[in-house]
Protein backbone atom coordinates (compact mmCIF):
# COMPACT_ATOMS: atom_id res chain seq x y z
CA UNK A 1 0.00 0.00 0.00
CA UNK A 2 1.53 3.32 -0.71
CA UNK A 3 0.35 6.69 0.90
CA UNK A 4 -1.98 8.07 -1.67
CA UNK A 5 -4.09 4.64 -1.77
CA UNK A 6 -4.32 4.67 1.80
CA UNK A 7 -5.20 8.84 1.37
CA UNK A 8 -7.60 7.54 -0.96
CA UNK A 9 -8.94 4.96 0.90
CA UNK A 10 -10.07 7.03 3.33
CA UNK A 11 -10.97 9.63 1.59
CA UNK A 12 -13.52 8.47 -0.46
CA UNK A 13 -15.39 6.41 2.70
CA UNK A 14 -18.53 8.64 2.86
CA UNK A 15 -19.16 8.28 6.60
CA UNK A 16 -15.81 10.68 7.15
CA UNK A 17 -17.66 14.03 5.24
CA UNK A 18 -20.40 13.41 7.53
CA UNK A 19 -20.94 13.65 11.64
CA UNK A 20 -19.18 15.14 14.15
CA UNK A 21 -15.09 15.53 13.73
CA UNK A 22 -15.75 15.01 9.83
CA UNK A 23 -13.64 16.05 7.09
CA UNK A 24 -15.61 19.14 6.42
CA UNK A 25 -15.22 20.00 9.82
CA UNK A 26 -11.75 19.78 10.75
CA UNK A 27 -11.07 21.34 7.31
CA UNK A 28 -12.83 24.50 8.32
CA UNK A 29 -11.68 24.53 12.34
CA UNK A 30 -8.21 23.75 10.60
CA UNK A 31 -8.93 27.29 8.57
CA UNK A 32 -9.87 29.15 11.57
CA UNK A 33 -6.79 28.10 14.32
CA UNK A 34 -4.92 29.15 11.62
CA UNK A 35 -6.29 32.26 10.56
CA UNK A 36 -6.97 33.88 14.21
CA UNK A 37 -3.36 33.87 15.41
CA UNK A 38 -2.19 34.67 11.89
CA UNK A 39 -4.49 37.80 11.88
CA UNK A 40 -3.37 38.25 15.51
CA UNK A 41 0.19 38.50 14.46
CA UNK A 42 -0.16 40.57 11.26
CA UNK A 43 -1.95 43.29 13.58
CA UNK A 44 1.08 43.24 15.78
CA UNK A 45 3.97 42.91 13.63
CA UNK A 46 3.42 44.95 10.69
CA UNK A 47 3.34 47.99 12.45
CA UNK A 48 5.89 47.27 14.33
CA UNK A 49 7.81 45.86 11.26
CA UNK A 50 7.20 49.30 9.57
CA UNK A 51 8.23 51.38 12.24
CA UNK A 52 11.38 49.64 12.97
CA UNK A 53 12.38 50.23 8.98
CA UNK A 54 11.04 53.79 9.09
CA UNK A 55 13.15 55.10 12.07
CA UNK A 56 15.65 52.59 11.90
CA UNK A 57 15.59 51.77 15.82
CA UNK A 58 15.44 48.57 16.91
CA UNK A 59 16.66 47.00 13.96
CA UNK A 60 19.42 44.76 15.63
CA UNK A 61 16.56 43.48 17.30
CA UNK A 62 14.86 42.23 14.82
CA UNK A 63 17.93 40.63 12.93
CA UNK A 64 18.14 38.71 16.30
CA UNK A 65 14.70 37.55 16.16
CA UNK A 66 14.72 36.59 12.62
CA UNK A 67 17.87 34.21 13.35
CA UNK A 68 16.85 33.19 16.59
CA UNK A 69 12.74 32.20 15.94
CA UNK A 70 13.94 28.83 13.40
CA UNK A 71 15.69 27.58 16.65
CA UNK A 72 12.36 27.04 18.52
CA UNK A 73 10.90 24.04 18.28
CA UNK A 74 7.31 24.59 18.29
CA UNK A 75 6.57 20.91 19.73
CA UNK A 76 8.02 21.94 22.75
CA UNK A 77 6.66 25.28 23.40
CA UNK A 78 3.06 23.76 22.54
CA UNK A 79 3.81 21.03 25.04
CA UNK A 80 4.94 23.20 27.79
CA UNK A 81 1.79 25.55 27.80
CA UNK A 82 -0.68 22.34 27.83
CA UNK A 83 1.54 21.16 31.00
CA UNK A 84 1.74 24.82 32.56
CA UNK A 85 -1.61 26.09 31.64
CA UNK A 86 -4.13 23.01 30.62
CA UNK A 87 -5.60 23.02 27.51
CA UNK A 88 -7.36 26.15 26.71
CA UNK A 89 -7.41 28.89 23.63
CA UNK A 90 -4.67 30.36 25.32
CA UNK A 91 -2.34 27.24 24.96
CA UNK A 92 -2.49 26.70 21.30
CA UNK A 93 -3.13 30.70 20.28
CA UNK A 94 0.10 31.83 22.38
CA UNK A 95 3.03 29.75 20.60
CA UNK A 96 1.49 29.93 17.48
CA UNK A 97 0.84 34.12 17.22
CA UNK A 98 4.34 33.97 18.78
CA UNK A 99 5.98 31.87 16.07
CA UNK A 100 3.79 33.75 13.23
CA UNK A 101 5.43 37.45 14.19
CA UNK A 102 8.87 36.96 13.15
CA UNK A 103 8.34 36.93 9.49
CA UNK A 104 5.91 39.30 9.41
CA UNK A 105 8.41 41.70 11.23
CA UNK A 106 11.27 41.26 9.93
CA UNK A 107 9.93 41.15 6.76
CA UNK A 108 7.86 44.19 6.74
CA UNK A 109 10.99 45.88 8.21
CA UNK A 110 13.25 44.65 5.50
CA UNK A 111 10.48 46.12 2.63
CA UNK A 112 10.65 49.43 4.55
CA UNK A 113 13.94 49.61 5.71
CA UNK A 114 15.15 48.82 1.84
CA UNK A 115 13.16 51.67 0.34
CA UNK A 116 15.34 53.14 -2.40
CA UNK A 117 16.67 56.22 -0.46
CA UNK A 118 15.60 58.42 -4.22
CA UNK A 119 12.17 57.47 -3.40
CA UNK A 120 11.76 58.29 -0.01
CA UNK A 121 13.36 61.96 -0.68
CA UNK A 122 10.82 62.59 -3.47
CA UNK A 123 8.15 61.68 -1.38
CA UNK A 124 9.53 64.53 1.18
CA UNK A 125 9.86 66.69 -1.66
CA UNK A 126 6.94 66.44 -2.83
CA UNK A 127 5.46 67.70 0.80
CA UNK A 128 4.89 64.94 1.94
CA UNK A 129 3.75 64.62 6.03
CA UNK A 130 5.75 61.51 7.55
CA UNK A 131 2.43 59.30 8.15
CA UNK A 132 1.84 60.30 4.33
CA UNK A 133 5.42 58.91 2.99
CA UNK A 134 4.83 55.77 5.33
CA UNK A 135 1.99 54.97 4.35
CA UNK A 136 1.28 55.78 0.65
CA UNK A 137 5.16 55.43 -0.31
CA UNK A 138 7.02 53.03 1.77
CA UNK A 139 4.19 51.02 2.78
CA UNK A 140 3.37 50.26 -0.98
CA UNK A 141 6.93 49.65 -1.88
CA UNK A 142 7.45 47.06 0.91
CA UNK A 143 4.23 45.08 0.44
CA UNK A 144 5.62 42.35 -1.85
CA UNK A 145 8.31 41.55 0.82
CA UNK A 146 5.27 42.14 3.30
CA UNK A 147 3.52 39.77 1.56
CA UNK A 148 6.05 37.10 1.34
CA UNK A 149 6.44 37.69 4.89
CA UNK A 150 2.71 37.01 5.80
CA UNK A 151 2.50 34.09 3.25
CA UNK A 152 5.76 32.74 5.28
CA UNK A 153 3.90 32.85 8.72
CA UNK A 154 0.50 31.53 7.01
CA UNK A 155 2.21 28.04 5.88
CA UNK A 156 4.22 28.14 8.82
CA UNK A 157 0.81 28.10 11.26
CA UNK A 158 -1.29 25.78 8.95
CA UNK A 159 1.69 23.14 9.98
CA UNK A 160 2.18 23.81 13.72
CA UNK A 161 -1.74 23.77 13.75
CA UNK A 162 -1.12 20.18 12.51
CA UNK A 163 1.23 19.05 15.18
CA UNK A 164 -0.75 21.07 18.11
CA UNK A 165 -3.20 18.08 17.35
CA UNK A 166 -0.69 16.12 20.05
CA UNK A 167 -1.76 18.90 22.94
CA UNK A 168 -5.70 18.38 21.39
CA UNK A 169 -6.32 21.19 19.04
CA UNK A 170 -9.18 19.78 16.54
CA UNK A 171 -8.66 20.22 12.90
CA UNK A 172 -6.80 18.41 10.53
CA UNK A 173 -4.04 17.26 13.03
CA UNK A 174 -6.74 15.04 14.73
CA UNK A 175 -7.07 12.64 12.08
CA UNK A 176 -2.60 12.41 12.12
CA UNK A 177 -2.26 12.16 15.80
CA UNK A 178 -5.59 9.63 16.34
CA UNK A 179 -4.74 7.79 13.68
CA UNK A 180 -0.43 7.47 15.00
CA UNK A 181 -2.24 6.22 18.23
CA UNK A 182 -4.45 3.86 16.77
CA UNK A 183 -2.32 2.69 14.00
CA UNK A 184 -4.84 3.30 11.24
CA UNK A 185 -2.86 4.39 8.58
CA UNK A 186 -5.86 5.73 6.38
CA UNK A 187 -6.44 8.64 8.58
CA UNK A 188 -3.07 9.22 9.10
CA UNK A 189 -2.32 9.39 5.19
CA UNK A 190 -5.31 11.03 4.57
CA UNK A 191 -4.88 13.75 6.94
CA UNK A 192 -1.40 14.75 5.93
CA UNK A 193 -2.40 15.16 2.23
CA UNK A 194 -5.22 17.32 3.14
CA UNK A 195 -2.81 19.31 4.86
CA UNK A 196 0.12 19.74 2.39
CA UNK A 197 -3.30 20.17 0.04
CA UNK A 198 -4.34 23.39 2.69
CA UNK A 199 -0.30 24.34 2.70
CA UNK A 200 -0.67 24.80 -0.82
CA UNK A 201 -3.57 26.16 -1.27
CA UNK A 202 -2.52 29.19 1.05
CA UNK A 203 0.72 29.60 -1.66
CA UNK A 204 -1.94 29.73 -4.57
CA UNK A 205 -3.88 32.18 -2.35
CA UNK A 206 -1.09 34.30 -2.05
CA UNK A 207 0.04 34.29 -5.35
CA UNK A 208 -3.05 35.40 -6.42
CA UNK A 209 -3.24 38.40 -3.67
CA UNK A 210 0.47 39.47 -4.49
CA UNK A 211 -1.28 39.77 -8.25
CA UNK A 212 -3.97 41.78 -7.34
CA UNK A 213 -2.26 44.13 -4.40
CA UNK A 214 1.14 44.89 -5.65
CA UNK A 215 0.96 47.70 -8.14
CA UNK A 216 2.08 47.23 -11.66
CA UNK A 217 5.12 49.50 -11.40
CA UNK A 218 6.64 47.01 -8.60
CA UNK A 219 5.43 43.83 -10.01
CA UNK A 220 8.52 42.95 -12.26
CA UNK A 221 11.36 43.94 -10.00
CA UNK A 222 9.70 41.73 -7.22
CA UNK A 223 8.54 38.44 -8.46
CA UNK A 224 9.12 36.23 -5.48
CA UNK B 1 11.98 18.65 40.26
CA UNK B 2 15.55 19.12 39.10
CA UNK B 3 17.26 16.38 40.42
CA UNK B 4 15.79 14.23 36.96
CA UNK B 5 18.25 16.10 35.57
CA UNK B 6 21.14 14.16 37.14
CA UNK B 7 19.44 10.86 37.41
CA UNK B 8 18.83 10.81 33.17
CA UNK B 9 22.32 12.14 32.58
CA UNK B 10 23.05 9.20 29.89
CA UNK B 11 19.06 9.24 28.57
CA UNK B 12 19.39 13.16 27.59
CA UNK B 13 22.97 12.72 26.61
CA UNK B 14 22.01 9.77 23.86
CA UNK B 15 18.94 11.97 22.54
CA UNK B 16 21.53 15.11 22.57
CA UNK B 17 23.39 13.00 20.52
CA UNK B 18 20.63 11.45 18.36
CA UNK B 19 18.98 15.13 17.80
CA UNK B 20 22.57 16.08 16.41
CA UNK B 21 22.71 13.20 13.99
CA UNK B 22 19.52 14.23 13.03
CA UNK B 23 20.09 17.92 12.88
CA UNK B 24 23.34 17.86 11.02
CA UNK B 25 23.25 15.37 7.87
CA UNK B 26 20.45 16.86 6.53
CA UNK B 27 21.77 19.82 6.38
CA UNK B 28 24.77 18.52 4.81
CA UNK B 29 23.07 16.19 2.18
CA UNK B 30 21.15 19.52 1.15
CA UNK B 31 24.13 21.46 0.77
CA UNK B 32 25.52 18.57 -1.58
CA UNK B 33 22.11 18.50 -3.69
CA UNK B 34 21.88 22.17 -3.76
CA UNK B 35 25.46 22.78 -5.23
CA UNK B 36 25.20 21.17 -8.03
CA UNK B 37 21.07 22.19 -8.68
CA UNK B 38 22.26 25.92 -7.85
CA UNK B 39 25.24 25.52 -10.33
CA UNK B 40 23.24 24.74 -12.75
CA UNK B 41 20.23 27.18 -12.06
CA UNK B 42 23.16 29.84 -12.04
CA UNK B 43 24.09 29.14 -15.47
CA UNK B 44 20.50 28.33 -17.27
CA UNK B 45 18.45 30.89 -16.24
CA UNK B 46 15.25 29.07 -17.40
CA UNK B 47 16.03 26.56 -14.85
CA UNK B 48 15.77 28.25 -11.92
CA UNK B 49 11.99 29.44 -11.75
CA UNK B 50 10.47 25.88 -12.37
CA UNK B 51 12.98 24.71 -9.33
CA UNK B 52 12.48 27.68 -7.26
CA UNK B 53 8.51 26.92 -7.19
CA UNK B 54 9.00 22.91 -6.75
CA UNK B 55 10.95 23.68 -3.39
CA UNK B 56 8.85 26.14 -2.62
CA UNK B 57 5.93 24.27 -2.43
CA UNK B 58 8.00 21.29 -0.51
CA UNK B 59 9.01 23.77 1.94
CA UNK B 60 5.30 24.34 2.30
CA UNK B 61 4.58 21.01 2.89
CA UNK B 62 4.34 20.48 6.81
CA UNK B 63 7.00 18.30 8.60
CA UNK B 64 4.57 15.75 9.77
CA UNK B 65 2.42 15.27 6.56
CA UNK B 66 6.02 14.71 5.23
CA UNK B 67 7.25 12.47 7.42
CA UNK B 68 4.03 10.44 7.25
CA UNK B 69 3.81 10.88 3.19
CA UNK B 70 7.42 8.66 3.50
CA UNK B 71 6.25 6.08 6.02
CA UNK B 72 5.28 3.83 2.87
CA UNK B 73 9.17 3.81 1.55
CA UNK B 74 11.17 4.48 4.83
CA UNK B 75 8.69 3.21 7.64
CA UNK B 76 9.19 4.97 10.77
CA UNK B 77 12.85 5.02 10.46
CA UNK B 78 15.62 7.50 11.35
CA UNK B 79 15.91 8.09 7.41
CA UNK B 80 12.21 8.76 7.11
CA UNK B 81 13.27 12.07 9.21
CA UNK B 82 16.88 12.23 7.98
CA UNK B 83 14.99 12.51 3.77
CA UNK B 84 12.57 14.60 5.11
CA UNK B 85 14.59 17.11 6.65
CA UNK B 86 17.09 16.77 3.43
CA UNK B 87 13.98 18.23 1.17
CA UNK B 88 13.69 21.37 3.38
CA UNK B 89 17.65 21.86 3.49
CA UNK B 90 17.57 22.04 0.04
CA UNK B 91 14.74 24.50 0.08
CA UNK B 92 16.62 26.98 1.79
CA UNK B 93 20.22 26.23 0.47
CA UNK B 94 19.33 25.68 -3.58
CA UNK B 95 18.06 29.43 -3.05
CA UNK B 96 21.23 30.67 -1.86
CA UNK B 97 24.09 29.09 -3.92
CA UNK B 98 22.17 30.70 -6.61
CA UNK B 99 21.81 34.14 -5.16
CA UNK B 100 26.01 33.24 -3.91
CA UNK B 101 26.85 32.79 -7.87
CA UNK B 102 24.80 35.52 -9.30
CA UNK B 103 26.02 38.22 -7.09
CA UNK B 104 29.38 37.52 -7.93
CA UNK B 105 30.32 40.87 -9.83
CA UNK B 106 30.87 40.16 -13.81
CA UNK B 107 34.28 42.13 -14.16
CA UNK B 108 35.61 39.38 -11.47
CA UNK B 109 34.28 36.70 -13.90
CA UNK B 110 35.67 38.34 -16.78
CA UNK B 111 38.90 39.01 -15.35
CA UNK B 112 39.06 35.61 -14.78
CA UNK B 113 38.36 34.16 -17.75
CA UNK B 114 40.61 37.14 -19.43
CA UNK B 115 43.73 35.55 -17.14
CA UNK B 116 43.07 31.52 -18.88
CA UNK B 117 40.49 30.19 -16.33
CA UNK B 118 38.05 27.73 -18.17
CA UNK B 119 34.73 27.72 -16.81
CA UNK B 120 35.38 24.70 -14.68
CA UNK B 121 38.11 26.37 -12.98
CA UNK B 122 36.61 29.84 -13.35
CA UNK B 123 33.82 27.82 -10.97
CA UNK B 124 35.58 26.39 -8.37
CA UNK B 125 38.39 28.70 -7.43
CA UNK B 126 37.11 31.88 -8.31
CA UNK B 127 33.03 31.77 -8.52
CA UNK B 128 32.09 29.35 -5.33
CA UNK B 129 34.67 31.37 -3.00
CA UNK B 130 33.29 34.13 -3.87
CA UNK B 131 29.75 32.59 -3.26
CA UNK B 132 30.43 31.25 -0.05
CA UNK B 133 29.35 33.40 2.67
CA UNK B 134 25.46 33.32 0.92
CA UNK B 135 25.77 29.61 0.57
CA UNK B 136 26.67 29.28 4.16
CA UNK B 137 24.15 32.15 5.14
CA UNK B 138 21.30 28.94 3.56
CA UNK B 139 23.30 26.50 5.53
CA UNK B 140 23.08 27.99 8.88
CA UNK B 141 19.20 27.58 8.07
CA UNK B 142 19.18 24.73 6.81
CA UNK B 143 20.88 23.35 10.35
CA UNK B 144 19.07 25.43 12.72
CA UNK B 145 15.74 24.52 11.33
CA UNK B 146 16.67 20.38 10.96
CA UNK B 147 17.70 20.52 14.63
CA UNK B 148 14.44 21.84 15.51
CA UNK B 149 11.85 20.25 13.50
CA UNK B 150 13.66 16.47 14.42
CA UNK B 151 11.58 17.15 17.24
CA UNK B 152 8.68 16.91 15.56
CA UNK B 153 9.57 13.13 13.89
CA UNK B 154 9.08 11.55 17.67
CA UNK B 155 5.36 11.97 16.97
CA UNK B 156 6.07 9.27 14.69
CA UNK B 157 8.64 7.32 16.72
CA UNK B 158 11.69 8.68 15.55
CA UNK B 159 14.15 9.52 18.63
CA UNK B 160 15.74 12.73 19.28
CA UNK B 161 15.25 15.53 22.11
CA UNK B 162 11.67 15.74 21.20
CA UNK B 163 11.18 12.36 23.36
CA UNK B 164 11.38 15.07 26.32
CA UNK B 165 8.45 16.82 25.20
CA UNK B 166 6.17 13.88 24.54
CA UNK B 167 7.43 11.90 27.92
CA UNK B 168 7.25 15.47 29.28
CA UNK B 169 3.31 15.55 28.74
CA UNK B 170 2.11 12.70 29.03
CA UNK B 171 3.57 12.82 32.99
CA UNK B 172 2.77 16.12 32.87
CA UNK B 173 6.25 17.20 33.66
CA UNK B 174 7.50 20.23 32.78
CA UNK B 175 11.28 20.54 33.98
CA UNK B 176 11.68 17.75 31.01
CA UNK B 177 10.09 19.87 28.86
CA UNK B 178 12.06 22.32 29.85
CA UNK B 179 15.65 20.67 29.72
CA UNK B 180 14.83 19.91 25.91
CA UNK B 181 13.40 23.28 24.80
CA UNK B 182 16.74 24.81 26.41
CA UNK B 183 18.80 21.21 25.03
CA UNK B 184 17.36 21.89 21.56
CA UNK B 185 17.88 26.10 21.24
CA UNK B 186 21.10 25.64 22.48
CA UNK B 187 22.25 22.95 19.99
CA UNK B 188 21.03 25.00 17.21
CA UNK B 189 22.59 27.98 18.12
CA UNK B 190 25.72 26.41 18.54
CA UNK B 191 25.88 24.76 15.27
CA UNK B 192 25.00 27.81 13.78
CA UNK B 193 27.76 29.27 15.56
CA UNK B 194 30.13 26.74 14.09
CA UNK B 195 28.79 27.53 10.81
CA UNK B 196 30.00 31.22 11.38
CA UNK B 197 33.36 30.44 12.66
CA UNK B 198 33.60 28.03 9.40
CA UNK B 199 32.61 30.89 7.00
CA UNK B 200 35.14 33.59 8.47
CA UNK B 201 37.63 30.95 8.49
CA UNK B 202 37.39 30.26 4.61
CA UNK B 203 36.50 33.27 3.69
CA UNK B 204 39.24 35.95 5.51
CA UNK B 205 38.70 38.38 3.11
CA UNK B 206 35.54 39.36 4.07
CA UNK B 207 35.28 42.96 6.67
CA UNK B 208 33.21 41.36 9.21
CA UNK B 209 30.65 43.80 9.38
CA UNK B 210 29.57 43.15 5.85
CA UNK B 211 28.98 38.97 7.18
CA UNK B 212 25.74 38.42 6.15
CA UNK B 213 23.25 37.01 8.68
CA UNK B 214 21.67 34.11 8.49
CA UNK B 215 19.46 33.19 5.51
CA UNK B 216 19.24 36.87 5.29
CA UNK B 217 22.70 37.39 3.36
CA UNK B 218 20.63 39.37 0.70
CA UNK B 219 23.00 41.17 -1.97
CA UNK B 220 21.34 43.59 -3.50
CA UNK B 221 18.86 43.30 -5.97
CA UNK B 222 18.45 39.18 -4.51
CA UNK B 223 14.90 40.27 -3.22
CA UNK B 224 14.05 36.24 -3.42
CA UNK B 225 16.66 36.33 -0.33
CA UNK B 226 15.16 38.74 1.73
CA UNK B 227 12.32 36.45 1.43
CA UNK B 228 14.28 33.96 2.45
CA UNK B 229 15.46 35.73 5.92
CA UNK B 230 12.06 34.56 7.03
CA UNK B 231 10.68 30.50 5.69
CA UNK B 232 8.42 28.90 7.02
CA UNK B 233 7.75 25.80 8.98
Amino acid sequence: MSFFSWAWDWLIQRSNWTGQGSIPQQIVAHLGYSSLPLLIAAVIAIPAGVAIGHTGRGSALVINIANAWRAIPTLGLLVLLAVLLGFSALTWLLPLVALAIPPILVNSYEGVAGVDPGVRDAARGMGMTTWQQVVRVEMPVALPLILVGLRTSAVFVVATATIAADIGLGGLGRFIIDGLASGQYGPVAGGALLVVMLAVLVLILFAVLSWLLVPAGLRTRREN
Amino acid sequence: MWSWIPGNGSLIWQLTQENIYLGVVPALYGLVISLPLGILAARWRWFYPPVLTLTSILYAVPSLALFIALIPSLGLTNTNVVVALTVYSVCVIFPNVVAGLRSVPDDVRQAATAMGYRPLRRLVTVELPLATPVIIGGLRVGVVSSISLASVGQLIGVSSLGYLFVDGEQRSFPTEIYVGLVLVIALALACDMVLVAVRRAVTPWMSERKGPAAGGAAPAGAPELAGSTAVSS
